[in-house]
């Protein structure tokens, strides 16, 4: 079917023998050389930031570009509820082997057993290097660290620092990077946006990654960078919903350009539906907030049991408060004994649109179900609420103007992360020699669902412990490669051809603002290819996704000119990325016949409602390569063996 | 019942940083309360797009209080009236029908203006880059539970870590003084044991920097702390001053 072959390179041995196995035997890169090698990382999230702290180092020379005014600003930061890792602190029985099962089986058996076990292995340092680093995470009396529990496992082993985690891990990393930069090692460049990969030619014939081009967002410059290797940490691509968690500026550009290029975009069907967000407001809104994971510790979910109650609940005849305990259907809790409130995210997500749809759904659009506090203010009192969930409490009620201590939250579920993303090996490599991909930008490590507090694990994982390592076995090779020069004719072409893209698109002038295009594009890709897709669905989503793509390139608008600063072309370039991305989540939905994780298909459900795999068929990650302008692409598959877990299937209720 | 309100905006347009700017007018009808402050903006950026116009340019990314990328000078306060809030989190009850907002950059030396209400803050990252940091490579750390950290010396070195960079206080201050966000980051890092090994190069480096990069000093007026989004406290300036004074005696 396909003509090429994906080889993950996973080290033989046994599965904890595998990561200690390839660091024997890995080629390393000594000193001297180092500092004759340019490494260009894209994006300063947690993923980018402690890739290029680490990489600068170690010696390497170091280029890192973000597109907001400061590495500090990347969306890692948003992160709120905490990061795993198998410390065993809590002497609760955990342990590596345990944190590698929960995260493949809260994945749903369609991540790599290999890559997923390296994860747990290096979680445990990922914490010792943070604390190091004086991220001041959440600590008991005795002056230990604390845990809090989330969802997907019967352990408390996620780290936290308040409901702001993802910033302090952040910091962290921005402050290691920012040592570096202060040292020379790694050059920053702030507000400027990779807008294509450039690959150059070996004496060999083989292309490899040697540069981007990017443009500087002030003065609107198109610039070339080159190096000998390319890291692309970009995050996902979730923006393609419009309304998601995610920053206003987070876009999948990096990874449609790179794919474009040659490497494959992975399961881009798996994104994650967050449960617990605040729910939609009005045509205006921009985002949507979530509400940390960590809430679901001591919240209790539930709708109302009587129709009639939610009915006049919608209209506002009546307030939560005034529904009895015994009317309350809580519901996670009764479909779910053994994880109650804390099943997986995808599990919740679903729950709550399945008691929506049957019309139990609370606020006046009847698309909300109740977080409810009562219960843990009465046994735990007002003030230790405050001090777990107080920062997340105070964005609810500025945003909401409730109060949650006295009122339950109103939540729905929103789209928060996707687990699909570049197709990498073992290394982080992608199919493109010298272009890897780490963070939430590959697919490695999350199957079709990621767990709570598993983001933050990843991305550092990636950029701290293993990409440091695994670039080395490529670059051994390179060391004999002089600085390459941009005035080469790859980079002039790559160059132009960005130019003849942006001139094109400010030439439409068309009567569509960029914003009014993407929002029509993300109420095609929640409707269609949202929580519940079925093969009609996602036919659907095809076929108003490429009249969407015709009325971008036929009747967008943009202001300003090409020189300067051009915010409407910034947001144009990645909204006809979007529209790429949607296409790609349509098709790879449309083939993926089954349900598993965060894809649900309507027609492959188990008689309870819970997501039923097909193994025989489906257990593969499937890849896309691109073939051209206008082509379907073509459908690579890396089968997923099972040699060390046996798959079943998943069970939150005893 | 939910607040409709009508507005008047006066709003900083500036093309770049040597240019000269002044202020545009513009009336936004039919906003309701539970919008945004930038979701507000963004209605009126498309009426200017609609129009064939160039929008406003804004710095903003998260919208949820935490990346520190929005800012935005409301009617003489950094951030607007509403406290604990980032512009992104304030909302538009907080406004009244017939209001005229006053919106403008944040206005200080260190911090030329990019264009309209986006400004140039590097100038922290700059900061941050002279000594904001433990000196630790990746690996060979301790376990993270091998130094005991009391429970309230780990609670207070949060509290000053949860700045989030944005330069309300630098807005906010008369004298453009950035001691707040300088002292959040010495505080934290002086609190915990990790950060005590080079805590006096790294006051000296910071205190060094700020000044060498047009910041003006402190005069304790606590305005900072007013507007500060996530409430730093000016406990932490004084935490500052304590440590330049005894890296500077040990000298």
């Amino acid at each position: 079917m396909s003509t090429v072959k994906l080889d993950a390179k996973i080290p033989s041995g046994n599965l904890a023998d595998k990561w200690s196995n390839y660091k024997a035997h890995q080629k390393l890169v000594n000193p001297a050389n180092k500092r004759r090698l340019d490494i260009i990382v894209v994006g300063t999230g947690l993923a980018g930031a402690s890739a290029a702290a680490s990489l600068g180092e170690l010696g390497f020379n170091v280029l890192n570009f973000c597109i907001q005014d400061s590495p500090r600003r990347a969306h890692s930061i948003a992160a709120q509820g905490g990061i795993n890792a198998a410390k065993n602190y809590q002497n609760d029985g955990d342990s590596v082997y345990r944190l590698f099962y929960d995260t493949i089986k809260g994945g749903d058996y369609r991540a790599r057993e290999a890559n997923v076990y390296r994860l747990a292995e290096v979680s445990v340092d990922i914490i010792d290097q943070c604390v190091a680093q004086g991220v001041p995470f959440a600590r008991e009396y005795g002056g230990l660290l604390d845990n809090r529990s989330f969802g997907g496992a019967q352990v408390s082993r996620t780290f936290y620092a308040k409901g702001q985690t993802g910033q302090q891990l952040l910091l962290g990393a921005y402050s290691a990077l920012s040592r570096q930069i202060g040292r020379g090692s790694v050059r920053l460049f702030p507000r400027h946006e990779m807008l294509d990969l450039v690959l150059v030619k070996d004496g060999d014939g083989t292309e490899r990654a040697r540069g981007i081009i990017a443009r500087n967002l002030v003065t609107g410059a198109l610039e070339r960078f080159s190096a000998h290797a390319v890291v692309i940490a970009t995050g996902g691509y979730g923006n393609a919903y419009f309304l998601s968690t995610n920053a206003m500026n987070s876009n999948g550009s990096a990874a449609i350009q790179i794919y474009k290029k040659g490497a494959l975009f992975a399961n881009p069907a798996y994104a994650q539906i967050h449960p617990t967000c605040i729910p939609v407001h009005g045509e205006f809104q921009s985002k949507l907030t979530l509400m940390s994971e960590s809430l679901r510790n001591d919240g209790r979910i539930w709708v109302p049991k009587k129709k009639e109650d939610a009915e006049a609940i919608r209209a506002g005849r009546l307030q939560p408060t005034d529904i009895a305990e015994e009317d309350r259907d809580y519901y996670l809790e009764r479909r779910y004994p053994a994880f109650g409130n804390l099943v997986p995210r995808d599990v919740a997500s679903r729950a709550a649109k399945e008691r929506c749809d049957a019309g139990f759904g609370v606020a006046s659009s009847g698309l909300a179900v109740y977080l409810d506090f009562s219960d843990a203010v009465r046994r735990l009192g007002e003030a230790t609420v405050e001090a777990r969930y107080g920062n997340l409490f105070q964005m609810y009620e500025k945003i909401t103007d409730q109060n949650p201590y006295k009122t339950p939250m109103m939540i729905y579920p929103a789209i928060h992360y996707t687990m699909g993303g570049i197709w990498v090996d073992y290394e982080l490599m992608t199919t493109i020699p010298g272009c890897f991909a780490i963070g939430e930008a590959n697919f490695s490590d999350h199957g079709a669902n990621r767990l709570g507090a598993s983001a933050l694990m990843q991305g550092l994982a990636d950029g701290y412990f293993v990409l440091p390592y695994t670039i080395q076995n490529y670059l051994s090779d390179q060391i004999r490669v002089p600085r390459f020069s941009t005035d080469l004719p790859e980079f002039r072409d790559a160059e132009a051809a960005v130019r003849d893209k942006i001139t094109t698109l400010m030439n439409i002038r068309g009567k569509r603002s960029v914003d009014s295009i993407h929002k029509e594009l993300g109420h095609v890709m929640w409707e269609y290819v949202g929580m519940g897709r079925t093969a009609v669905s996602l036919e659907a989503a095809l076929g108003r996704i490429s009249e969407i793509r015709d009325s971008f390139w036929g009747d967008v608008y943009i202001p300003g000119d090409l020189g300067g600063m051009n915010v409407e072309l910034e947001k144009a370039l990645r909204v006809a990325d979007f529209i790429e991305v949607g296409r790609l989540m349509a098709l790879d939905g449309l083939n993926r016949n089954e349900s598993c994780g965060g894809h649900f298909r309507e027609e492959y459900q188990t008689d309870e409602g819970e997501a039923l795999r097909d193994d025989l068929n489906y257990s593969y990650a499937s890849c896309w390569r691109y073939r051209g302008e206008g082509l379907e692409p073509e459908r690579v598959i890396e089968p997923l063996d099972y040699e060390f877990i046996v798959r079943q299937q998943r069970n939150y209720k005893s | 019942m939910e607040k409709v309100i009508n507005i008047t905006l006066k709003v900083w347009r500036q093309r770049g940083p040597k240019a000269k700017g002044s202020f545009e007018t513009y009336r936004l009808d039919g906003i309701s309360g539970d919008t945004s402050f930038l979701e507000m903006l963004d209605i009126l950026n498309e009426r200017l797009v609609g129009g064939g116009l160039e929008p406003v340019a804004f710095d903003n990314d998260c919208r949820e209080g935490i990346c520190g990328m929005c800012s935005l000078y409301i009617n003489g306060h950094p951030h607007g009236p509403d406290s604990l809030v980032t512009t992104c989190q304030l909302h538009m009850r907080h406004f009244n029908d017939g209001d005229t907002i006053t919106v403008e950059p944040w206005r200080s030396a260190a911090f030329p203006v990019i264009r309209d209400l986006m400004v140039d803050r590097y100038a922290f990252d700059k900061i941050i880059q002279a000594g904001g940091y433990v000196s630790v490579n990746t690996g060979g750390v301790p376990d993270a539970n091998a130094i005991l950290i009391s429970k309230d010396k780990s609670d207070e070195a949060m509290d000053a870590a949860s700045c989030i960079g944005c330069g309300a206080c630098v807005a906010a201050c008369k004298n453009g003084s950035a001691m707040l966000f300088v002292s959040a980051k010495v505080s934290q890092l002086s609190l915990l044991p990790q950060g005590q090994v080079e805590a006096s190069r790294r006051v000296k480096a910071m205190i060094s920097k700020m000044d060498e990069l047009g910041f003006g000093s402190c005069t304790n007026t606590r305005a900072c702390e007013q507007e500060c989004p996530k409430g730093v406290s000016i406990s932490h300036i004084a935490r500052l001053n304590r440590e330049f004074l005894k890296a500077k005696l040990s000298e």
